[in-house]
């Protein structure tokens, strides 16, 4: 998921004064909301702003593969919409890397630590997108499972946090349509399309359950986020709700689930499915995944590039500044 | 990464951060949205345009230096709005009106 | 006056090529806030497109199944995006036309509607290059220099806009460029032999491989729809 922990962290059991330490705790319990100059624990800072600047570099790492598709996107309805759509998870970006601002940290320190390698985003995003259908396939299994783990976070215990999340889901709401209406559209197509269509499901489907990070008995940090507010369910109960939610929708589209071991069980009421590869999941995590190198390096790319523009913006400004003091 | 972007050094060289307030329509206040990044005011003007009223929210905008925003200190909190919540005096319910006196 | 299908080509052809070509930034801008910016001028123009097109027939038959004869845009959009320096001189340079053709269209009864509505759209296009024109131009030695670059590849192609009908135009876009140049501290490029052919469909070699991207799914599979 875009905001799951992809790194072990040492929970900083710091000094912090106890009396403080009880009142925010309080707070936080009360289902308050925590704001800027609140006093905080550092290790609700430090992993506050490691959560948001993931959270938004896998916003940005994310406008990459589908951007791949918006120069080919194959009706000028299908354009505009791929172009919008992609525009918003840069929207959602900035939204996220401001309010991780708030927390003492630079823009530019979150894209220095983007592009040296310590920072992560989500592992979706190192996989390639190869035909058309994979922007369908995107938009409905990648930000069908952000949208389940965003929702919740509305009522996370940062102000800042919570704030930029309800724009994020207000805007989300368009993003896992637009992308079943395309596999609607190529599972009821041609042959091909039908092909394509199914290939896509083939290749996201195991990618998209990774996103909700390691199962529960190897997510050591999920309690305390989770008396923070700053994560509100376990990532395989998300996991599952995803499953069940999606199994139906495939089933809608005349596609089939990659796993032969998924079956109903009614007395649990969800979906059995088979075992995850996870250790495809801690390759993509360590920078292993099939692309990448690929994303890093038009991230950094982009970034140097825009070196001299930005640096020109600047120079102009303090240039006018000077003329108008002088006159 | 060019060497010269580690750490501290670099934020002298990063646009500087502006708060965004947004009017929805006529008749409201603006009302705060959130920041962008710009190197001057036109410029943060037009990236508040471009980033928050994308989706029709809006038909005027404010933006300000977030440096020149001065908050009140959430440590001050007690001294500066505690004094208030016992000036009841200031609030119409105060008042005991009979029933049958109207329109006050 | 031409055929109304071959002025509703060079209408949505113009704005379609050069959305084309603005959202190849989509992901890659130098900043974020301006990712976003062009996204949005990119958006604008697609959407002006499909409607122009969609006077001269189904806009996506004309936009995905044309070959470059058949195109009837101006040379200036179809060109490279370049460094920022030139993505912005190009839409410096032909904004500040089109701004000033879609006002005159704003009472033709073919498209007064379409130009009504996109004539605001692109006085913005036109503002935002213009003040990037000044920023870069009067910012570092480097952007100056990117800046000049820019604004030299792009020029040849500015005669173009004012051939036949919008020859008239040409005074009050000279003005406005001038005031634009005059604030960035740039001299007017030096005017060459001007490299004409895009309304007849004689483009750069540039359009060729922009139309081979775009028109790959609709070429690939024949008849499929999307
Ligand atoms: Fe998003
Ligand atoms: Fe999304």
């Amino acid at each position: 998921m875009y905001t799951t922990e992809l790194e072990k962290q040492r929970m900083a059991s710091a000094q912090e004064d106890p009396e403080k330490l009880a009142e925010f705790d309080a707070r936080v319990a009360a289902d308050d909301f925590i704001e800027p100059k609140d006093w905080m624990p550092e290790a609700y800072r430090k992993t506050l702003i490691r959560q948001i600047s993931q959270h938004a570099h896998s916003e940005i790492v994310g406008m990459l593969p589908e951007g791949n598709w918006i120069t080919r996107a194959p009706s000028l309805r299908r354009k505009a919409v791929l172009l919008a759509k992609v525009q918003d998870e840069g929207g959602h970006g900035l939204y996220l890397y401001c309010a991780a601002e708030t927390l003492g940290t630079s823009r530019d320190e979150m894209v220095e630590a983007l592009h040296s390698g310590r920072a992560k985003y989500s592992t979706i995003f190192n996989y390639p997108t190869l035909t058309w259908a994979d922007i369908g396939a995107i938009g409905w299994l990648v930000d069908g499972a952000a949208i389940m783990n965003q929702v919740p976070l509305q009522r996370t215990s940062y102000g800042p946090y919570a704030r930029a999340m309800v724009r994020i889901c207000k805007e989300e709401s368009f993003h896992q349509r637009q992308g079943f209406e395309i596999m609607m559209t190529l599972a009821n197509g041609t042959a091909e399309q039908k092909r394509m269509a199914q290939d896509a499901l083939n290749r996201w489907w195991w990618p998209s359950l990774m996103m909700f990070g390691p199962p529960d008995d190897n997510s050591p940090n999920s309690a305390q986020s989770m008396r923070w507010r700053i994560k509100r369910e376990t990532n395989d109960e998300i996991r599952q709700r995803f499953v069940d939610a999606t199994v139906p929708q495939a089933e809608a589209l005349g596609l089939t689930v990659p796993d032969a071991d998924l079956k109903w069980n009614e007395a649990k009421g969800g979906y059995d499915f088979g075992a995850i590869d996870w250790e495809e999941f801690y390759a993509v995590v360590r920078g292993e995944g099939p692309v990448a190198k690929e994303r890093m390096k038009a991230r950094t790319k982009a970034w140097e590039d825009g070196a001299w523009v930005r640096e020109a913006a600047l120079a102009h400004a303090a240039k006018r500044a000077q003329r108008m003091a002088a006159e | 990464m060019s060497k010269a972007l580690t750490g501290k050094a670099l934020t002298s060289k990063e646009w500087p951060l502006w708060e965004v307030f947004v009017r929805a329509k006529n008749g409201l206040s603006h009302k705060h949205a959130g920041s962008v990044h710009a190197a001057d005011a036109r410029m943060a003007l037009e990236a508040a345009r471009d980033t928050y009223t994308r989706r029709m929210e809006g038909i005027s905008l404010w933006v300000v230096p977030s440096a020149s925003i001065v908050a009140s200190d959430p440590g001050e909190a007690a001294a500066l709005f505690e004094p208030a919540s016992d000036k009841v005096y200031r609030h119409p319910t105060f008042y005991v009106i009979p029933d049958n006196v109207k329109n006050i | 006056m031409q055929p109304i299908n071959e002025r509703a080509l060079k209408l949505g052809d113009d704005s379609l090529i050069l959305g084309q070509r603005l959202s190849e930034w989509c992901g890659h801008a130098p900043m974020l806030e301006v990712d976003l910016a062009l996204a949005n001028i990119a958006l604008d123009l697609i959407g002006q497109a499909t409607l122009f097109l969609g006077r001269a027939g189904d806009p996506d038959a004309l936009a995905f199944r044309r070959d470059v004869l058949d195109f009837r845009n101006c040379l200036l959009v179809e060109q490279p995006n370049g460094d920022f320096a030139q993505t912005v001189a190009r839409l410096f340079l032909f904004s500040n036309w089109q701004e000033l053709m879609l006002r005159d269209l704003c009472s033709s009864d073919e498209f007064g509607d379409i130009a009504r509505k996109s004539v605001k759209e692109v006085a913005y296009h036109a503002r935002y290059a213009s003040e990037w024109v000044v920023r870069l131009g009067d910012g570092t030695d480097e952007s100056r220099g990117r800046m000049i670059a820019g604004l030299d590849w792009m020029w040849r192609f500015t005669p173009e806009l004012f051939e036949g009908d919008a020859a008239p135009l040409r005074g009050e876009w000279d003005a406005r460029i001038d005031a634009v140049l005059g604030d960035a501290g740039l001299d007017r490029p030096k005017d060459s032999r001007p490299i004409l052919g895009g309304r007849k469909g004689h483009h750069s070699e540039h359009l060729g491989h922009l139309l081979t991207e775009m028109q790959f799914l609709q070429r690939a599979y024949p008849g499929a729809t999307w």
